[in-house]
């Protein structure tokens, strides 16, 4: 396993492309284990692929077959507007996690083995903490009297409304996703051949040439990752926006809580819930249809280079 | 090692205030459980341990505590056995249908919580497992399999057939040679997947909030529940034992992976 105690959930993303190899030789111990996949696969079927299906079917019925609740959604701007705000904060959060966790991970790549188990610690310890712990922590830092608040009154300044608005959502999803960008950043940063840093030192690039031209190009794969993961996961926010945002940070997974537990409306709410799903699946379609893309389009650079086109 | 160039001094900086950004919460919340004030003070003026009378005392942390122990750990044991037998499966067999058998297995941890908690909710409240540990077991069960299917096929991938060939070459059975030399050489990945299935079932709250009803609170659900009260110090005890919690098995996690390292490197196998 990589330097990282836990794989990423990054890693759980990659492994469901790639199936780990069966061996491919003939064991000789558990040959014909393949049953063994029964008990999970179906505890996975009915607690989750089953409700997910009824989810699904009842998105089209009220009570009869119906396009009634997507409806809904197109008549009402307020709803379109809601799902847009979500991607868009979404988005925002991952760029953020990418221009703070990027400078994290290079200086931890850079360590010696032993500094950087000690400085990833700060990075995984977070990263396996409660939620829930994380987002009362930040109510309790940003709120009317709060920590900030109480330090600012001694100088006789404030009180800011630092949370149920849009900072205090920020802060708090990008807290919780920090982690999730620069650990696959690392992992990838790890495989990086240094002889090609080198390389390019040697035939006389200054360090931010080689900076932006060698090594950033080849952690681009990470970064594509860390993007991916942060992304999804923060388009499905739930909880920290409950707490720490205002009325006009609603996101998609509120609305859908909103209609479940208050209005009652589970059609729609469902409705809602494909949508979303919807989204999260295209988005880990075209993001690993674009790396797909990018690798070709280095690996035919790489060739020419290595070619010597000059 | 890959002897990287260190960091410029401007890029240490601002990675060192980050990672204080990413342990900033943990170092607040600890001092305020322990403030004698009945209102979040910081730096607290005066020490008491009044939060965790409170907590301990009633008004259903503790109960929500044990419930929440009680839930992870039956979730443990499903997960880690279902998990790790299916990890085999994979790892081990070609079947048809292997590749789409194994994103199913997977889609759990990709699909939002608020999804998989409305879709569960849908099935469970006709049933009445809303309400009811059992339904909060089914349900973290399911979120936890992923876990340990990724974790446990890595460590067995990474697992040297030869080892189990000998043994079964010098008489073992294949159940000997399974139980024998395969598990306990696979140990550590096994166990570091039932720490996290145990504390994702700990930690969760989106299903929880769901699931729970009145009667099956588990401990995130009352903290959820309490911050729309009102803000106390008594959630500060609840998280720190919770930071505590983590802490230790953070620990565990590590220590688990330096022996898997260990055991990687062969030294020890061989002399046995």
């Amino acid at each position: 396993m990589s330097e990282a105690t836990v794989p990423s959930s990054f890693e759980m993303l990659k492994r469901v492309a790639h199936v780990p190899p069966s061996g491919g030789t003939r064991t000789h111990g558990l040959q014909n284990s393949a049953w063994l996949i029964i008990p999970a696969l179906l505890f996975v079927l009915f607690f989750f692929v089953f409700p997910l299906g009824r989810m699904f079917l009842l998105s089209f019925i009220d009570p009869h077959l119906t396009l009634r609740h997507y409806a809904e959604f197109v008549r009402m701007p307020v709803y379109f507007r809601i799902m847009l705000n979500t991607f868009i904060l979404a988005l925002n959060v991952s760029l953020i996690c990418l221009v703070l966790g990027y400078p994290v991970a290079y200086t931890i790549n850079s360590m010696s083995p032993r500094t950087r188990r000690l400085f990833l610690i700060p990075v995984m310890l977070p990263y396996l903490m409660s939620l829930m712990v994380r987002t009362f922590a930040w109510m309790v830092v940003l709120g009317r009297e709060g920590i900030v608040n109480q330090f600012l009154g001694t100088f006789d300044l404030g009180p800011f409304k630092l949370m149920n608005n849009s900072l205090g959502v920020y802060v708090g999803m990008i807290h919780y996703l920090l982690p999730l960008m620069i650990l696959p950043l690392l992992n990838t940063m790890r495989t990086i051949d240094m002889r090609l840093v080198r390389a390019a030192e040697g035939l006389g690039a200054t360090s931010f040439q080689v900076f932006v031209r060698v090594f950033v190009p080849l952690s681009l794969p990470g970064v594509a990752a860390g993007m991916c993961l942060v992304f999804i996961i923060a388009l499905g926010f739930f909880i920290t926006p409950a707490l720490l945002g205002g009325l006009g940070n609603m996101t998609v997974s509120m609305l859908i809580e909103n209609q479940v537990g208050i209005v009652l409306n589970w059609g729609f709410a469902s409705a809602l819930a494909v949508l979303l799903l919807f989204m999260t699946i295209v988005t880990l379609v075209a993001v690993t249809l674009l790396v797909r893309r990018v690798n070709h389009f280095w690996a035919i650079r790489g060739f020419r280079l290595i070619g010597g086109d000059s | 090692m890959n002897g990287s160039r260190a960091a410029p001094f401007a890029v240490w900086v601002l990675a060192c205030l980050v990672l204080l950004f990413l342990v900033f919460p943990i170092f607040v919340i600890i001092p305020i459980s322990f403030s004698g004030a009945s209102y979040l003070q910081f730096p607290p003026e005066s020490f008491s341990l009044r939060w965790y009378q409170e907590y301990f005392g009633g008004g259903g942390w503790w109960e929500s505590t044990l419930l929440s122990f009680k839930i992870a750990i039956v979730v443990t044991f499903f997960a880690t056995a279902f998990g790790t037998a299916a990890a085999f499966a994979l790892v081990r067999s070609t079947f048809p249908g292997k590749a789409i058998v194994y994103g199913v297995l997977l889609s759990p941890i990709i699909v939002p919580s608020i999804i998989t908690a409305i879709a569960v909710y849908f099935l469970f409240a006709p049933l009445h497992l809303v309400g009811n540990w059992w339904g909060m077991v089914l349900a973290h069960t399911v979120l936890a399999i992923p876990l340990v299917v990724v974790v446990v096929s890595a460590s067995l991938s990474g697992f040297r057939i030869v080892l189990e060939q000998a043994a079964m070459g010098l008489g073992a059975s294949p159940a000997v040679a399974l139980w024998r030399v395969t598990l306990p050489i696979i140990s550590p990945g096994i166990a570091t997947a039932a720490l996290l299935a145990f504390l994702a079932s700990f930690d969760e709250v989106v299903v929880a909030i769901f699931l729970s009803g009145t009667n099956a609170v588990t401990l995130p659900k009352r903290m959820w529940d309490g911050v729309w009260l009102e803000i106390t110090p008594v959630i500060a005890a609840a998280s720190t034992i919770i930071i505590g919690l983590t802490v230790i098995l953070f620990v565990a996690i590590e220590f688990l992976r330096r022996r898997s390292e260990t055991i990687a490197d062969g030294a020890p196998l061989v002399c046995q």
